[in-house]
């Protein structure tokens, strides 16, 4: 078992580097794509040879960006093979159609039209090439569309049912799978994130050209359309976060305990507005109390969780110990079982499979019918199966409040930067303030660590599942030497760094030389 | 009429093959990036070969990832047990893609931190390596491959993997055995030719014409050489056969030889694109200024390469044969999806005729003219 933690921590730490860096490029990507989008489309109509520089000038940062998203990207996707082999087959009926469908609808899209977009000025159209730029930007919405669809499904297994023939998860249900709640809100919540990224990346450089005098007009306007989208996105941003915060309460309440330190759920729940964990609290009935020092809003947390300023939001002890009350998606009320009793369902589940291919095996219809109908009584819980401790059921608590509450803090400060910035822009007074352009200019980081800290929140806080209840990390694995998973993660540390400073020296540069001189 | 979920599966396999087989056209573009030094003696002629290749390096990126993405919808058995098992086989062919992937883009871009030699060295082992593995891990698909599944597995809390990988070189065993490496050497071989055969087309440069010609026959006779042998090897070979009825798994002596004697619309695939491929190589060879040889060569391609896929996974054969326990084999019944979400997928296939017409545009619209020097020296984004 010893043995397998290790894998599994290596294999984790490997797909979380890459998934991390990955993330890095493609909010760029999904932000900048808009603003070059929006940008030659006031070429197009308008013919002023500014704009058209101007998008050329951030069209080069873009392309500098979008190699390392590729380069990233073909890593993550067959990484699901190669260190995530049990989950590829357990769900690859299901989890495999979209990354298949991303292929299809995206990635051939925005590869062809990203060629026209860069080498196509004098090839095409002008219609045509602005129809290339906006399609290489609907493309990548596009294969964002699809990987989060599968994500999401991830964290809300629908639309499926368990084979116990083929011994795997099956699609019965696409739409379920396309249109569910967490799906759609992940998807908004997470391009328009990019958005917000996009605009803080042109916010910042174009400060960096005011404080040092140069290219008034075009840092100007692209200020100007970079915090019309950023604003837009924020604003999307927050809609969508309580939206996914709602979703998380309903089937990921963990999740959600961990995001606010709650061990100890209560009605008129409050939220932390800001809190410093306990670093002595090491188990969730320990008795030391989370935290050293909180500010708290009364009931906020029960709103947004229940949408009732007097809802019940169930703690970590509450989850692992069971009996509060809760909602089941068809209205009725329940008692939440204990994790014990998930525990022993989850192995009654993996029981009745092993109990259902023997009787098969002996051609025993009955007692397979028999053992058919205990498994899918039990299924939901077949993940539980697996676990061996409750402590393995709570995420890393202080890691997923810090993240969720930087990136909440952040959010909030990034909206008042882009109302500051477009009233300023409007009354033509931006470049008058020099401290403020260095704060625009320092926000770009903070960019990055927001977006950083909501895929932690995301993915740290759903441990230990791979699937939600249905299968835990440590079962989804590749059997493999841990020795080799440690070789590969260390390659993709190193290879992935040089790259990463390869890309941020080289837009410096580009930045510094600023738009071609015409 | 219903579909079967038969139909279903054959109907997957024929995409698969498909995007298989625009891989192995698409890359021309690696066998350029091992050219790149023998061919321009001046650095604007290699400019213009790097050009040529850069414009269409997405295209064979993104079919191999579109291949992995398909593989995985449709056949997920395949891709939990070759990719989980063979880690070392495809995390070198990955990394050979990672570094390609931003080579073009940064070599030439000051502040690149590596120095153009690195990035052009990055293109090197990409198109040598890269290829080379590819080959070697399609060879699999006929020489068989060093796995188990058990399902049961499952069952087994402390170790719930199904398939296991029984080599502890995890797929660097397959570089050993010179029935995959012949594949790959081919690979390598072939990929060169369509190199040379597309800068002819797309370049207009008298040296660089000249040149790619006389390095046409230096690889076109290794080539043919190397894939007579392949095709030999492989009909003489025995091969695994599943009982449709008990699904169980047999040896056939001259499996492959009979699969294309009991598909003859395979066999006159073959053959038509082997008749393209060679009409391609020698026209362009002896006959000056026809420059149309990779449009041949490529449509040649595609079929001999759609013919070996059909021969590796239809007609009743396992197309991932295992070695350690024949009835572990994959075969397209038992490693596919389920039926619905096969279904699903096919809808969304009916796409691909659209996603072809905007990509031949696009190609059009960007190949209208020829790449020359002039263009390298008014180019504002070059690689």
């Amino acid at each position: 078992m010893d043995e397998l933690y290790s894998l599994v921590d290596w294999s984790r730490a490997q797909f979380a580097l890459t998934a991390m860096y990955h993330w890095l490029f493609v909010p760029l990507t999904l932000g900048l794509g808009l603003i070059i989008s929006c940008m030659e489309t006031v070429y197009y109509r308008t013919g002023d040879e500014r704009w058209k520089r101007m998008t050329k000038f951030w069209m080069n940062l873009f392309g500098v960006n979008f190699a390392l998203g590729v380069a990233t990207g073909i890593i993550l996707e067959f990484q699901f093979g190669t260190n995530w082999s049990n989950y590829s087959w357990f769900v690859g009926d299901i989890f495999g159609a979209p990354l298949a469908i991303e292929g299809i609808m995206a990635f051939f899209m925005e590869s062809t039209f990203i060629a026209i977009m860069f080498f196509g000025w004098n090839k095409v159209s002008r219609g045509a090439h602005l129809a290339s730029t906006w399609l290489t930007t609907i493309g990548a919405s596009i294969s964002a569309l699809w990987i989060l669809v599968a994500n999401a499904w991830m964290q809300n297994p629908v639309g499926m049912q368990f084979n116990p023939d083929t011994v795997r998860n099956e699609m019965v249900d696409f739409w379920s799978v396309l249109l569910s709640p967490v799906a759609i809100n992940k998807f908004f919540h997470s391009v328009t994130a990019g958005w917000v990224l996009g605009a803080i990346f042109v916010v910042a450089i174009s400060a960096w050209f005011l404080l040092r005098k140069r290219e008034e007009y075009m840092a100007t306007r692209s200020m100007k359309v970079a915090a019309w989208v950023g604003i837009l996105g924020i604003l999307f941003v927050m809609q969508t976060g309580d939206g996914s915060a709602y979703q998380v309460a309903k089937y990921q309440p963990m999740k959600l305990a961990a995001m606010e330190g709650l061990y100890e759920g209560d009605t008129e729940q409050a939220i932390i507005a800001f809190g410093v964990m306990n670093p002595e609290k090491k188990s969730y009935d320990d008795g030391v109390e989370p935290f050293l020092f909180k500010v708290e809003i009364p009931k906020v947390l029960s709103m947004l969780a229940t949408r009732d300023a007097e809802g019940f939001v169930p703690g970590i002890e509450d989850i692992i110990r069971g009996g509060y009350p809760i909602v089941s998606d068809d209205g009725t009320m329940r008692v939440a079982p204990s994790a014990e009793e998930r525990m022993a369902r989850g192995k009654a589940a993996i029981e009745a499979l092993a109990d259902y291919k023997e009787a098969r095996k002996m051609g025993n219809v009955a007692a397979a019918d028999e053992a058919a109908m205990r498994l899918n009584a039990n299924y939901a819980d077949f993940g539980y199966g697996y676990i061996t401790d409750v402590n393995q059921l709570i995420p890393h608590v202080p890691l997923v409040f810090y993240s969720f509450h930087i990136m909440v803090i952040l959010g909030g400060y990034f909206l008042l930067l882009f109302i500051v910035i477009l009233i300023l822009l409007y009354r033509k007074t931006v470049a008058r303030y020099k401290w403020l352009l260095w704060i625009f200019v320092a926000s770009l980081p903070l960019g990055y660590v927001c977006l950083q800290s909501g895929w932690i929140v995301a993915e740290v806080g759903r441990q230990p599942w791979v699937i939600q209840d249905i299968m835990p990390t440590f079962a989804a694995i590749s059997r493999v030497e841990t020795s080799a998973v440690q070789t590969t993660f260390w390659l993709f540390t190193a290879i992935f760094t040089v790259l990463l400073i390869a890309e941020i020296s080289i837009m410096i540069k580009q930045i510094k030389k600023g738009p071609e001189q015409k | 009429m219903e579909l079967t979920i038969s139909f279903y599966q054959h109907y997957w396999w024929l995409l698969i093959s498909v995007l298989g087989a625009l891989l192995v056209f698409l890359l021309f573009v690696q066998g350029g990036q091992t050219m790149l030094s023998s061919l321009a003696k001046k650095p604007v002629e290699k400019t213009m070969l790097v050009n040529s290749l850069g414009r269409k390096w997405e295209y064979t990126f993104t079919t191999l990832v579109v291949f992995g993405g398909a593989f995985f919808a449709s056949f997920p058995l395949f891709y939990s047990t070759s990719f989980g098992g063979a880690y070392w086989l495809w995390m070198a062919i990955l990394f050979s893609f990672v570094i390609q992937a931003v080579s073009y883009e940064y070599r030439s871009k000051k502040g690149n931190f590596l120095g153009m030699k690195t990035y052009d060295t990055f293109l090197l082992i990409n198109g040598v390596v890269g290829v080379t593995l590819l080959g070697v891990a399609v060879g699999t698909f006929f020489s068989g491959a060093d796995f188990r599944v058990d399902k049961e597995n499952l069952f087994d809390v402390a170790m719930p993997v199904i398939s296991t990988w029984e080599n502890p070189w995890h797929g660097l065993e397959a570089v050993a055995d010179w029935r995959n490496l012949l594949l790959g050497v081919t690979l390598f071989f072939l990929a060169r030719v369509q190199a040379l055969l597309y800068f002819i087309n797309n370049i207009d440069d008298e040296n660089i014409y000249h040149r790619s010609r006389r390095h046409l026959l230096y690889n076109a006779v290794p080539f043919v050489v190397f894939f007579l042998t392949f095709v030999a090897v492989t009909l003489c070979a025995d091969g695994y056969q599943v009982d449709s009825e008990t699904a169980e798994v047999s040896v056939r002596p001259f499996k492959y030889f009979y699969n294309f004697v009991e598909m003859p619309w395979a066999l006159i695939m073959f053959l038509l694109g082997v008749v393209a491929v060679l009409y391609a190589i020698v026209r362009t060879a002896f006959f000056a200024r026809w420059r149309c040889g990779i449009w041949y060569s490529g449509m040649g391609t595609i079929l001999v390469v759609l013919a070996l896929f059909f021969i590796a996974g239809y007609n009743h054969t396992p197309y991932y044969p295992s070695n350690v326990d024949m009835q572990s084999s994959l075969t397209i019944v038992n490693s596919s999806s389920s039926l619905f979400t096969l279904q699903v997928m096919s809808i969304v296939s009916l796409l691909i005729p659209f996603v072809l017409l905007y990509i031949v545009w696009a190609w059009r619209a960007m190949d209208r003219k020829s790449i020359t020097e002039e263009e390298m020296n008014d180019n504002e984004h070059l690689y």
